[in-house]
């Protein structure tokens, strides 16, 4: 297990590697180069000679390729030229809010779609089935932004029965220790504090949710409608088992494989969903963040995101691949 | 199957034998073609495709008014933006800057279409350059141009799409090479798998035997039957264009003037008003969503189509 742990970890750094090439070629690319980035387009020459001197962007390219990945290697991610703090500094106190809204956006794409897709399968060609694959469809072709606009409309203004925008009200003096709203108010035992920062989530965890939402459902139908026609369930059936454990432990169980490695896959499209997600609502977490960074060119919050996005990336996909075992014992890892 | 199947044209053949008629064969494509008219999705989907089409193309005709006029900017003050049917000559209504949304839906079609293609094609021609060079040499230039693409691959296609157009400057040009660089590493390693899929199959055997070369056996065989999941992907891919085009300008990265026509950018300014004036989101947003639906449904049956599990049903 832990071996299998290290090869994985070890498969990941020629991918990093190439990646800090990728990134660093992408920063001395920019209109205008890194100075230029940094001071703004009307930078004098003098002030752009002073900048290249001091970050050493006159050095040769293979000098300021090494000097980049050693801070990297040492955990320096830069500063970010917007607010002037570390990087790694700035993604800890934002990253919480888009894991928070991440979590919120999964629990509902899984605990919706799974059974969803389930009962799609099992009452296949009737109309919970057709529903579900009209549902999809409508979760795969509207864009995110489009569908939070929406949710914000009707729960927003029209009805007002949820906040439209921002993590917690302003009025709430609450205390954060993790930055995670909801557990701070639980930990600090100030429960109308984490209940407010749950409503904040519900609307723009709905908005994300349902891109994985759609494509859970998917999977989980076909995956159910290939499993239940399967000759070891007509045995279990054969052999007289209860209707439940045939469908709780042969078909739910077997048909879950591609359901996880689904999940895991998602992970890409709720980080570029969140940017878009965040912004609409106001909500102040990594995405809002990198909407900043894009339009700042703050390119060391851009390339030490993309790194880290990477290295998650890979970790998610590391324990997907060994959930397998769990799920299904013929999977056992090498 | 033999009763969609065209009469055999003419030969000693018996015409009514439909296992002659097979064995003539319809093409993959053909056959694929006459399925996908049988099937009320794809018609859907080629419908409102060519509505769209028909839109993008006539925008010069059917506008009332240029992308960029603003024709109504006497009629809006700060507090009050006509809605539909609110003010004569606006069918449905201004928007913030006084441009009559319903031109501006008309040379959106446009504009949403042209990225969606002319990246989505961008996007297939890089793709399927490093597929072919993977699938068909191997070894060495198969490693290193799929470890490329997996470096590519880790970075979320958004914010892949996003750091390109940070480099190009804000311009739908900028979007159009962005979404589509963004698009290469999967075109390419789906023509990469699906041309391995292929190499072990027979009729490459037989064209070994007959002693062709590496490179018509790549380019005139292993590739056009490999084509398949490919295009597919391309007709899906042209959804996700046109819903990536809009994010990025609705994000701000498009350029140009602020009430430039585009969807993603209709809804961009529409956030500020709407609580007073929330068709100003609903109709770019509705845009945008029925076009990609009409991809999806195509590209959808087409894979059906394609799809050897599928058919003879």
């Amino acid at each position: 297990m832990l071996r299998v742990i290290g090869k994985r970890i070890a498969l990941l750094i020629p991918t990093l590697f190439g990646l800090s090439i990728l990134l660093f070629l992408w920063v001395r690319s920019l209109p205008g180069g890194p100075a230029t980035a940094l001071l703004g387009e009307k930078a004098t020459p003098e002030a752009i000679a002073r900048v290249n001197e001091l970050y050493g962007f006159d050095r040769p390219l293979l000098t300021q390729y090494l000097t980049y990945v050693g801070r990297l290697l040492q955990g320096d991610f830069g500063v970010s030229i917007n607010t002037g703090r570390p990087v790694l500094e700035e993604f800890a106190t934002r990253f919480p809010a888009t894991l928070e809204l991440t979590v919120v956006a999964l629990i509902f794409a899984i605990g919706v779609g799974v059974p969803l897709g389930y009962f799609a399968a099992r009452y296949y060609g009737r109309f919970l089935d057709h529903s579900s694959v009209v549902l999809s469809l409508i979760g795969i072709t509207v864009p995110v932004f489009f569908l939070a606009f929406i949710l914000k409309y009707i729960f927003a203004i029209q009805w007002g029965i949820l906040p439209p925008d921002g993590r917690q009200d302003a009025r709430i003096d609450a205390t954060h220790y993790t930055q995670f709203y909801v557990l701070d108010g639980i930990l600090t035992g100030e429960y109308d504090a984490a209940w407010d920062a749950f409503l904040h989530l519900i609307l723009p965890g709905l908005a994300l949710g349902t891109i994985p939402l759609a494509i859970i459902v998917r999977i989980t139908r076909a995956s159910v409608l290939e499993v239940q026609n399967a000759d070891y369930v007509r045995t279990a059936r054969a052999k007289g088992l209860m209707e439940r454990t045939i469908r709780g432990s042969f078909i739910l169980r077997n048909a879950m494989l591609p359901v996880v490695t689904t999940i895991g896959l998602q992970l890409g499209l709720l980080i570029s969903g969140a940017v878009l997600t965040e912004t609409v609502f106001a909500f102040n977490g990594i995405g809002r963040f990198l909407r900043d960074a894009i339009f700042g060119l703050d390119y060391p919050v851009l390339q030490g995101f993309i790194i880290f996005i990477a290295i998650l990336y890979a970790l998610i996909n590391l324990i997907v691949d060994l959930s397998y075992s769990v799920i299904d014992p013929r999977v056992r890892v090498q | 199957m033999s009763t969609i199947l065209p009469p055999a044209a003419g030969g000693s053949a018996a015409p009514n034998d439909p296992a002659i008629d097979t064995g003539r064969g319809t093409g993959l494509w053909k056959d694929a073609f006459l399925r996908l008219r049988r099937n009320p999705q794809a018609i859907v989907g080629a419908v409102i495709i060519g509505l769209f089409l028909l839109v993008a193309i006539l925008a010069p005709l059917l506008a009332p008014y240029g992308g960029d006029e603003l024709p109504g900017r006497t009629s809006i003050t700060p507090t009050t933006i006509p809605g539909p049917g609110e003010i004569d000559g606006f069918p449905l209504g201004l928007d913030r800057f006084g441009g009559d949304v319903l031109s501006k839906l008309i040379w959106g079609a446009q504009a949403s279409l042209l990225i969606g293609v002319v990246s989505t094609a961008l996007g297939l021609a890089g793709g399927m350059l490093l597929g072919v060079l993977a699938g068909g040499l191997g070894g060495w230039v198969d490693n290193v141009i799929m470890r490329f693409v997996d470096i590519l691959l880790s970075v979320p296609n958004l914010l892949l799409a996003v750091s390109i157009a940070a480099v190009l400057g804000q311009s739908s040009y900028a979007i159009m090479i962005a979404i589509g660089v963004s698009q290469i590493p999967i075109f390419a390693r789906l023509l990469r798998s699906s041309m391995l899929s292929q190499r072990g199959a027979d009729y490459i055997l037989a064209a070994q035997t007959l002693g062709l070369s590496r490179r018509t056996i790549t380019m005139s065989h292993l590739l056009p039957n490999s084509m398949g999941p490919v295009i597919v992907q391309a007709t899906l891919t042209l959804a996700t264009a046109v819903i990536d085009a809009a994010a990025l300008s609705f994000l701000g990265l498009g350029g140009g003037l602020p009430q430039a026509a585009e969807w993603g950018r209709m809804l961009t300014y529409a956030q500020a008003e709407l609580a007073v004036a929330p068709q100003l989101a609903f109709l770019p947003g509705a845009c945008i969503a029925i076009t990609a639906l009409g991809f999806t449904l195509l590209g959808e049956s087409l894979r059906e189509a394609l799809d050897p599990k599928t058919r003879r049903k």
